[in-house]
């Protein structure tokens, strides 16, 4: 599904350069639940960037579902976000002004389907998080919990085969935490691919697969045999 | 996508209403003032007559001082000679043609309620009606025999109709002018000349006048001269005829000649006229006779005035000074927008679609920013009004040419200062925005 081969990330200033990955190889496989942890400063926001195709990397190779998207144009990179990559961020990233079912309308705007056809997603999406009847309320008057479970519907609603998640429980407290990880393994049991970036260990505990990065490089493996495994204890 | 975007600009309108609506103000005082001075400048040279503008011509004969022109560098004088005025009149080489001229007189009505007053009259040829084409609503002009009798016919203006008879059909009733019985032989439909171009020496944009009488009886009845009157030598007899006949220029001569064969036979009897002229006595500069179309003599007279063309161009730089303030607004307003335009570049709107978003928001500011303008035009062409009173009357409304234009500018004008901004909007890196969230 994702393969990064030696991809090194530079971010230059007027007087420093900063190597954020160096030699980043990584492969995750299709309908794994991939978490990400790592101290701060380490790359793992980065990784995440790259692997959204929100940033480009100065060598290395990038392949995603099988093509290399290394050189995409800005356009080509758009149309994979877009069709192919859904994104869950830690402050949410809904859009005020917008009720519910125009935010998770948002991605499905630039994907040219009918107005029926978005209606329909869109009421799916909001039915999977558990949020179908508050379709007209406006973020404001939502939970932090529930702001999150509208920012996974909008993720969920064009239908990616790989959601990138970077500290989805960051801004919620345990509880609503553990739903929304609830939620996201339930996704992932249904065939999408998902990395996450946590700092938080009992979180990336429930992962299928965890990745520690340091100092820009895949430090350390580990495999959890199964959900089923990490939920029972 | 477009509906989308004209919903997401209202909302951000709605977000930020404060700084919308102060890029709403900058526009509008723009336009506002770009407006008040295009509608001023437009109605001042617009063509008046434009189905036969090009068939109309002034006529200059060159009677003047020997010794300095009537105009620098070597321009005759703008208007002719009563001599010349009915030596013209008398020779008939032109498809059409009247002399004409301004004069005045007290108007009687008949009913005794109502007070006399001073009027306006336009001496004139019978083919005036028919040059200018005249609309009548009762009646008609008179005809070449009444010029030639000298017969005491008038025609009216239908605001005069109005006051004098109600409304009613009035030809062949009677009206007192100037001293004198005159019988109404036509009613005007409502007829506003602007600029009035058939004499700019009494201002063009003055009213048409409400009487309208044969010139020859200026001559019979002694009728005053109302107009600019010029002259290069002390008339040789005193009292009304030897001023009448004198070389003062106070009449104002237009034929009308259908293709340029016309005119140039017309220009070539002007140039032999003058010749024979001078061979009489007068006529003492070389030959320096003109013949002018409508919108070249309004040019010649430059009717639009220069300091109105320097208030448009001031005006230009005022909208100018406007939208650099509505770039800078409009970059405070997208920099404060960056988190949403990365959200939906990260959920895959290329950089068009958040530059089509952001430039259908800038469209909607700039109409929003042109109506509040129109408004800001009627309030400053009133003002207009109000300074220049009457005289300005036919300048101070605006057609719905000139609203389009006023939308139009207003439109293109918040385009051209949302462009950068627009672009600068979609160079946002998302990444860096999306974290900070």
């Amino acid at each position: 599904m994702l393969t990064m081969t030696n991809v090194k990330k530079i971010f230059r200033t007027d007087l420093v350069e900063t190597h954020a990955l160096k030699d980043f190889s990584l492969q995750v496989n299709e309908g794994e639940f991939v978490a990400v942890t790592g101290p701060s400063g380490s790359g793992k926001t980065t990784f995440l960037n790259i692997a959204g195709l929100l940033e480009t990397f100065e060598s290395g190779q990038y392949m995603l579902d099988g093509n290399d998207v290394s050189q995409l144009s800005d356009n080509a990179r758009s149309k994979i976000r877009n069709q192919k990559i859904g994104f869950i961020f830690q402050g949410f990233n809904l859009l005020p002004d917008l009720n519910l079912f125009d935010n998770v309308d948002v991605p499905l705007r630039y994907r040219g389907w009918s107005a029926s056809e978005r209606k329909q997603r869109i009421e799916h999406a909001l039915e999977t998080v558990g949020l179908a009847s508050r379709q007209k309320h406006l973020p404001s008057q939502l939970s932090g919990g529930q702001q999150q479970r509208v920012a996974i519907a909008r993720a969920l609603a064009g239908e990616p085969r790989f959601l990138l998640a970077d500290e989805p429980t960051g801004n919620l407290d345990s509880k609503m935490a553990h739903s929304v990880m609830e939620l996201l393994q339930d996704i992932n049991q249904r065939g999408t691919t998902i990395v996450m970036v946590t700092h938080d260990p009992s979180l990336a505990a429930e992962a299928g697969r965890n990745i520690f990065v340091r100092d820009g490089q895949v430090s350390e493996l580990h495999e959890v045999n199964t959900f089923a495994d990490v939920v029972n204890g | 996508m477009f509906r989308y975007y004209l919903r997401l600009a209202l909302l951000s309108y709605k977000r930020n209403p404060i700084l919308s609506s102060l890029m709403v103000l900058a526009i509008a005082m723009g336009i506002g003032a770009c407006m008040t001075t295009i509608t001023v400048n437009y109605i001042m040279s617009s063509d008046p007559i434009p189905q036969k503008s090009e068939q109309l011509f002034y006529v200059q004969l060159d009677s003047w001082d020997p010794n300095s022109p009537a105009r620098e560098p070597n321009d005759p004088p703008d208007q002719v000679t009563w001599t010349d005025a009915t030596n013209l009149m008398k020779a008939k080489q032109a498809f059409r043609q009247s002399a004409m001229a301004r004069s005045g007189g007290v108007v009687e009505p008949e009913n005794g309620d109502s007070k006399p007053f001073m009027t306006d009259i336009r001496l004139a040829y019978s083919d005036f009606f028919a040059m200018f084409d005249v609309p009548f609503q009762y009646g008609s002009g008179w005809d070449s025999q009444s010029d030639d009798n000298r017969d005491m016919v008038v025609v009216i203006s239908r605001a005069m109709n109005d006051q004098l008879f109600g409304g009613e059909n009035s030809v062949g009733k009677t009206v007192r002018l100037a001293g004198h019985n005159f019988r109404v032989v036509g009613v005007l439909k409502e007829w506003r000349l602007v600029p009035r171009f058939y004499d700019v020496t009494t201002g063009a944009f003055d009213n048409t006048e409400d009487f309208y009488m044969p010139m020859p009886l200026k001559e019979s009845l002694e009728l005053t001269s109302n107009g600019n009157v010029n002259c290069w030598k002390r008339p040789a007899e005193d009292g009304f005829l030897g001023f009448l006949y004198s070389e003062c220029v106070n009449f104002q001569m237009w034929v009308e000649l259908r293709d340029d064969a016309e005119k140039q036979a017309y220009m070539a009897f002007l140039n032999s006229y003058a010749d024979e002229q001078r061979a009489l006595g007068r006529f003492e500069r070389p030959n320096n006779n003109r013949l002018s179309n409508v919108m070249e003599w309004m040019a010649y007279n430059n009717v639009v005035a220069d300091d109105a063309e320097i208030m448009l161009w001031l005006s230009l730089m005022f909208l100018l000074v406007c939208l650099l303030n509505t770039i800078g607004l409009l970059l405070a307003k997208f920099s404060g927008k960056a988190g949403e335009i990365s959200l939906r570049r990260a959920v895959g709107a290329s950089r068009r679609d958040v530059f089509m978003q952001h430039l259908v928001e800038t469209g909607l500011i700039g109409v929003i920013g042109g109506i509040a303008g129109l408004g800001l035009a009627m309030l400053g062409l009133s003002g207009i009004g109000v300074l220049y009173g009457d005289l300005a009357n036919d300048l101070t409304s605006m057609d719905p040419k000139l609203v389009a234009i006023a939308l139009g500018l207003a439109l293109v004008s918040s385009i051209l200062a949302g462009l950068y901004p627009t672009w600068r909007s979609t160079r946002v890196a998302p990444a860096s925005q999306l974290k900070s969230q």
